[in-house]
């Protein structure tokens, strides 16, 4: 430890922390992601930046200490040893300054999202099944009826019947199979989900939304799509070779051209 | 120096040893062994909870009528397991005796409890595997998932009983050749085999009366 | 009996197999785990390399189909956790215990002999497994079934994966072996005045490290053990019925695959922190040395550990935030989270308030401990982001996750074992290693590090998902995945050649290093009152006798923390 050297290593060390600090709050302000298109995707967002500003006011404001014991880090000014006190009442206050702002963030801007998504139920959402299986998604739009039809996986043939549906199921006659998901504008929409094979996971980026969907266990999600357009569903669940490109195309409609398009369509058997 | 002044203790005040616990170290090693044996089997009673839970009505009946297992053979396993452990607290106590012959006697009457179980238990799974169980079918068209854990967590169980006898009868003959007896030793073994038994106990009301 | 260890509980190896392979010295087989480590840590930066080719150039296939892809992650993952950072941990933990403590070794020598040559067939094991037909483990560390389960759907689930869980299997059994010792040592054989509270802090991160470790392994044994019965034994305990190619797979199987990841996380979580508090809490020890100032808030932290240990055990469910779990239990694991990061602030706090009107000596260990308090901040505080139950929707399974654990179980811990090495390799081998090669080694270490993580926290925030051979699939995530890609992978290239600044200055130093003697960083602790290296039974008198806390400095002064009593007129210091 050369005593010349050690300002220059103590500036090094400021100029670092105090870039990165810089650094990493100016592009955690860059627009990352598209515009939110589902009304949940805006809570959600609500609680993304919540949290920026709340933990980035901490992380500037820790690198700030850090960088000021570091400048003034000579031993100059005088030093008495802390007390026990002390040192608990530094122990205390961190404790309150984090619980307050952690839970502030699941409690407050959280929970009401949280609570939309999983627990309140919309009425009269639209019913879609979403099916997914090495590396397909299916579409399925339970028909006038509004009820999906039986399946078996003996039935599953990958050309000509990919669900399995049962043509001896009253209810399958009229369901509709796609491999887009078309959604109206603003009406709430209830998709349960299910595999065929491993576990996948259904996500829009733009809604914001993302659902496991597992084997014998079948899962579901409510949101309500709030703008029009074509979006990307990934699966975001690693599932095998071809998980990378395992995607589907998403179409919100206004809502009329929805219905007209719904009634278009032949049902399975049909 | 003044920094210390309000720090400093005298050395009495820890003298070394074995305290807090003041047990030696290798029964100390042998406790925290069976904390985490025991969340081994905590683990898979748990994965049964979570199976069994989700199976609902399709669980298979166990003892009594139209049971799968006679409720006679398995109460006499679990007393032959149980009095082996009443065994094995003599042998630990006479070993504390310095006792080396009654050692040496209550410990091969321990290990012969073990053996008696185990050969119980491997007539309880051929009898089982002869009704048609395989660890992907329950007799009687039940949720598969019963004969599997029964497999499974009995298996386990053997096993560990299996070690216990080979660590007693390791006990037995160093208490019987060796030149002197370690008390010690013999109370480690004994904690194992307490553990074991007591796993049983778990599993038993798991399985058969839950 | 009732004695501590006053005499080497064995007698003094004379063959050169006695003392340097089969040894059953902890300082031996200490260094024996950091070179095993050190090993490891080439395969998996090279792998990392690999994966950071591979997502520069994905159009140009340059290192292969996804089936390598998935297994070089999936191994990278692997080899980075259990064979990297546990055993290096492993390894200070091994060196550190007895020297710190003042004892003469481990409580049971032979069964540490046996932890570290039972990590050896299980790392065997894992490299092997690349050479398997159908490759290695492909499923992700995680090793979620039914992917894992079903050679079908993946190809490294074959033999691949049997290698990996019996790699897993040893792996446990040898840290069941090793964290046995250490617990016992630490409670049993401590020296005369060596009371819990007069601990170096170091010690106890090995101490709730290592129980926390006892506690969370055994139900991923039981995991473990389940999946290889699914996979051999006919049962299904976590696999379905399933359709693959149009074929009807495991007809009637009704098993929980959800089950599955219970389990695994119930060790997972805990497993991170096993990771993260030891070295954590070796940053923590290092940096009073280099401040001359006592440690601020010893009490509280260690007390902050017991809370973190504890809550650990109970937030699994956080990684299964969007399995479909039920939205009540989902929010108590969210809330359970987030608490975390109240006594987590205490360690940061105390470690920031060290510092405080300090006498810095910018020493390369001490660098390393002021990148660690920065990492430590930023992977945090993403953690708070993931811990949110509500924003993890979005988050998970992109690489704001990979940002994040990096950051944690990545920089944090690499930049404090480092830190460590430079601090005890005098301890260890008798000389220092070079400072000058050592800062050029922190720069080009701790700065890309810690950027390349941070972007990759922004990669995530433009929703990138992880796990993906090529991102460019989409269109949603293309200023992500192009803007950030170049300066990742190129920081990765640069992070990893610093490396052999490092191993340059390691094997080097062991011979021409400056010599030093018994306490060359005026430091307080036990071990540095005993010579550099320590030779076997640690001191070659009596035991040291403690009569201090572990840390009084006071500007150039310090008072040690114990001395040998018949020896003590020369020991270093001014006590
Ligand atoms: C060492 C490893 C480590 C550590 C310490 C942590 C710490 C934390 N982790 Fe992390 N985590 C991982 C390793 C780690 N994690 C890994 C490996 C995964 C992914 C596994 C996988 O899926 O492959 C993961 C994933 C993960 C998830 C799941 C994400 C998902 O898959 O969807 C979540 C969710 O809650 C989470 C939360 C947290 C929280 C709240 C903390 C908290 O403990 C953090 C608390 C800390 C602070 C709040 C900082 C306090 C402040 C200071 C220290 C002072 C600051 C100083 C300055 C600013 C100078 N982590
Ligand atoms: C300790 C853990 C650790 C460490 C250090 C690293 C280090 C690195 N990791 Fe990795 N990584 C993981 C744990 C780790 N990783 C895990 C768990 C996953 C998830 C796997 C999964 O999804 O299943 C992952 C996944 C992962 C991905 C995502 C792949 C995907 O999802 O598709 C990427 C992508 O860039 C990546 C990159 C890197 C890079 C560039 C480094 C560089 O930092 C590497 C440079 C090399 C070194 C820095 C080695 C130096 C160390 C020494 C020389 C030893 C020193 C020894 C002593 C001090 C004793 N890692
Ligand atoms: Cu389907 Cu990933
Ligand atoms: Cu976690």
């Amino acid at each position: 430890m050369e005593p010349r050297s050690r300002p220059r290593i103590i500036l090094g060390l400021v100029a670092f922390f105090g870039l990165i600090t810089l650094f990493t709050v100016g592009l955690f302000m860059l627009p990352w992601r598209s515009e939110v298109a589902s009304d949940e995707g805006g809570g959600i967002d609500a609680v993304i930046t919540y949290l920026l500003v709340a933990t980035g006011a901490l992380v500037v404001l820790g690198h700030y200490v850090l960088i000021r014991f570091l400048w003034n880090g000579n031993g100059e000014k005088g030093y008495t040893r802390p007390t026990p006190k002390v040192e608990w009442m530094w122990g205390i206050i961190p404790v309150v300054i984090m619980m307050i702002l952690s839970e502030a963030g699941v409690l407050v801007v959280g929970a009401p999202t949280w609570k939309k998504l999983y627990v309140d139920r919309a009425e009269n959402p639209v019913q879609i099944e979403v099916v997914g299986k090495q590396f397909q998604w299916y579409v399925r739009y339970p028909g006038k009826d509004g009820v999906y039809g039986d399946y078996d996986f003996e039935e599953i043939d990958g050309a000509d019947n990919p669900l399995g549906l049962l043509d001896d199921s009253d209810a399958a006659v009229d369901d509709i199979v796609t491999s887009k998901l078309r959604l109206p504008l603003g009406r709430p929409v209830q998709i349960r989900m299910r595999t065929h094979d491993v576990i996948h996971s259904f996500f829009v980026p733009d809604f914001r939304v993302k659902q496991d969907l597992i084997p014998g266990f079948p899962t579901e999600i409510r949101f309500t799509p709030t703008k029009l357009g074509e979006y990307e569903l990934a699966c975001s669940e690693l599932c095998g070779l071809a998980h990378y490109r395992m995607k589907a195309p998403v179409l919100v409609m206004e809502p009329e051209a929805f219905d007209k398009w719904l009634a278009a369509q032949r049902g399975y058997f049909e | 120096m003044s920094l210390t002044a309000q720090t400093s203790f005298t050395p009495e005040r820890w003298q070394g040893g074995l305290s807090p616990y003041n047990q030696t170290w290798q029964k100390l090693m042998m406790w925290m062994f069976i904390v985490g044996d025991a969340l081994l089997f905590g683990g898979f009673l748990a994965a049964y909870g979570f199976t069994r839970h989700g199976a609902g009505d399709a669980w298979p009946v166990v003892l009594g009528e139209g049971g799968l297992f006679s409720t006679g053979l398995l109460t006499t396993m679990t007393f032959v397991l149980i009095t082996s452990s009443a065994f094995m607290a003599c042998a630990v106590s006479a070993a504390k005796a310095n006792n080396r012959a009654e050692t040496v006697k209550w410990t091969f009457l321990t290990l012969a409890g073990g053996v008696v179980f185990l050969g119980m238990q491997v007539y309880e799974w051929s009898h089982f595997i002869g009704q048609g169980a395989r660890p992907w079918f329950t007799p009687g068209g039940a949720d598969p998932g019963f004969a599997a854990y029964f497999f499974l967590i009995t298996g386990f169980h053997g096993t560990h009983v299996l070690i216990g006898l080979i660590v007693l009868l390791v006990t037995a003959l160093n208490a019987k050749r060796r030149p002197e007896l370690n008390p010690n030793g013999v109370e480690v073994a004994g904690l194992y085999w307490h553990f074991v038994d007591l796993v049983w106990v778990f599993i038993f009301g798991c399985f058969y009366l839950l | 009996m009732h004695e501590p260890m006053h005499e080497a509980p064995h007698a003094a190896p004379t063959t050169f197999i006695g003392k340097y392979i089969f040894s059953f010295d902890h300082k031996v087989i200490g260094i024996q785990y950091l070179l095993t480590a050190i090993l490891m840590a080439v395969v998996g930066g090279l792998l990392s390399l690999m994966i950071r080719l591979q997502l520069q150039h994905p159009e140009m296939q340059l290192l292969g189909p996804p089936e390598a892809y998935l297994a070089w992650v999936t191994m990278h993952g692997t080899i980075m956790v259990f064979f990297v950072v546990s055993l290096a941990i492993s390894g200070f933990a091994n060196f550190l215990i007895p020297l710190q403590l003042g004892a003469r070794d481990m409580a049971y020598p032979m069964l540490n002999m046996l932890s570290y040559w039972t990590i050896v067939p299980s790392v065997l094991l894992m490299l092997a497994s690349f050479f398997v037909p159908g490759g290695a483990a492909a499923a992700g560390w995680t090793m979620y079934p039914p992917l894992s389960a079903v050679p079908e759907a993946v190809p490294g689930s074959g033999l691949g994966t049997t290698f990996w869980l019996l790699g897993m299997a040893l792996f446990i059994a040898s840290f069941t072996m090793g964290g046995l010792n250490f617990l016992t040592t630490i409670v049993n054989c401590r020296t005369k005045g060596m009371t819990m509270w007069r601990m170096p802090i170091a010690v106890w991160g090995f101490f709730i490290a290592t129980v926390l470790g006892l506690l969370a392994f055994p139900p991923l044994t039981a995991a473990a053990l389940m999946l290889l019965f699914d996979r051999h034994g006919g049962t299904s305990f976590f696999v379905t019925e399933m359709v693959v190619n149009d074929q009807v797979l495991l007809p009637g199987a009704e098993g929980t695959p959800l089950l599955f990841q219970h389990l695994f996380w119930f060790l997972g979580h805990p497993e991170v922190y096993v990771l993260v508090l030891p070295c954590v809490l070796m940053t923590m020890e290092i940096i009073p040395v280099f401040t001359r100032r006592p440690m601020f808030g010893y009490r509280p932290s260690v007390w902050a550990l017991f809370v973190i240990g504890f809550l650990s055990m109970i937030v699994w469910g956080h990684h299964m935030f969007v399995t479909g779990m039920n939205p009540y239990i989902g929010e108590y694991f969210s809330i359970a989270t987030v608490i975390i990061t109240a006594p987590f602030a205490i360690l940061g706090v105390n470690l920031l308030a060290s510092l405080w009107r300090a006498k810095i000596k910018p020493a390369v260990p001490m660098l390393f401990a002021l990148a660690v308090i920065s990492a430590v901040g930023f992977g945090g505080f993403g953690g708070l982001f993931l811990g949110t139950v509500v924003s993890d929707i979005y988050f998970h399974e992109t690489y704001f996750v990979v940002g994040h654990f990096h950051l944690m179980i990545g920089t944090v811990t690499l930049l404090s074992l480092f830190g460590a090495l430079y601090f005890w390799y005098p301890k260890m081998f008798g000389r220092r290693m070079s400072e000058k090669l050592g800062r050029i080694h922190f720069w080009f270490t701790a700065v890309p590090m810690i950027t390349i993580f941070i972007l990759m926290h922004m990669q995530g925030l433009g929703g990138m998902l992880r796990r993906t051979y090529d991102p460019g699939a989409y269109d949603y995530n293309a200023g992500a995945n192009m803007m950030l890609r170049f300066p990742i992978t190129a920081m990765a290239f640069i992070l990893f050649l610093a490396q052999f600044v490092f191993f340059w200055n390691f094997f080097r130093s062991l011979k021409n290093g400056e010599e030093v003697g018994e306490n060359p960083w005026d430091a307080t602790t036990l071990e540095w009152t005993t010579p550099s290296p320590a030779g076997h039974g640690n001191w070659p008198g009596a035991l040291p006798v403690v009569e201090h806390d572990p840390y009084e400095y006071d500007g150039d002064d310090f008072t040690p923390q114990g001395r040998v009593v018949e020896t003590a007129s020369e020991e270093g210091g001014n006590a």
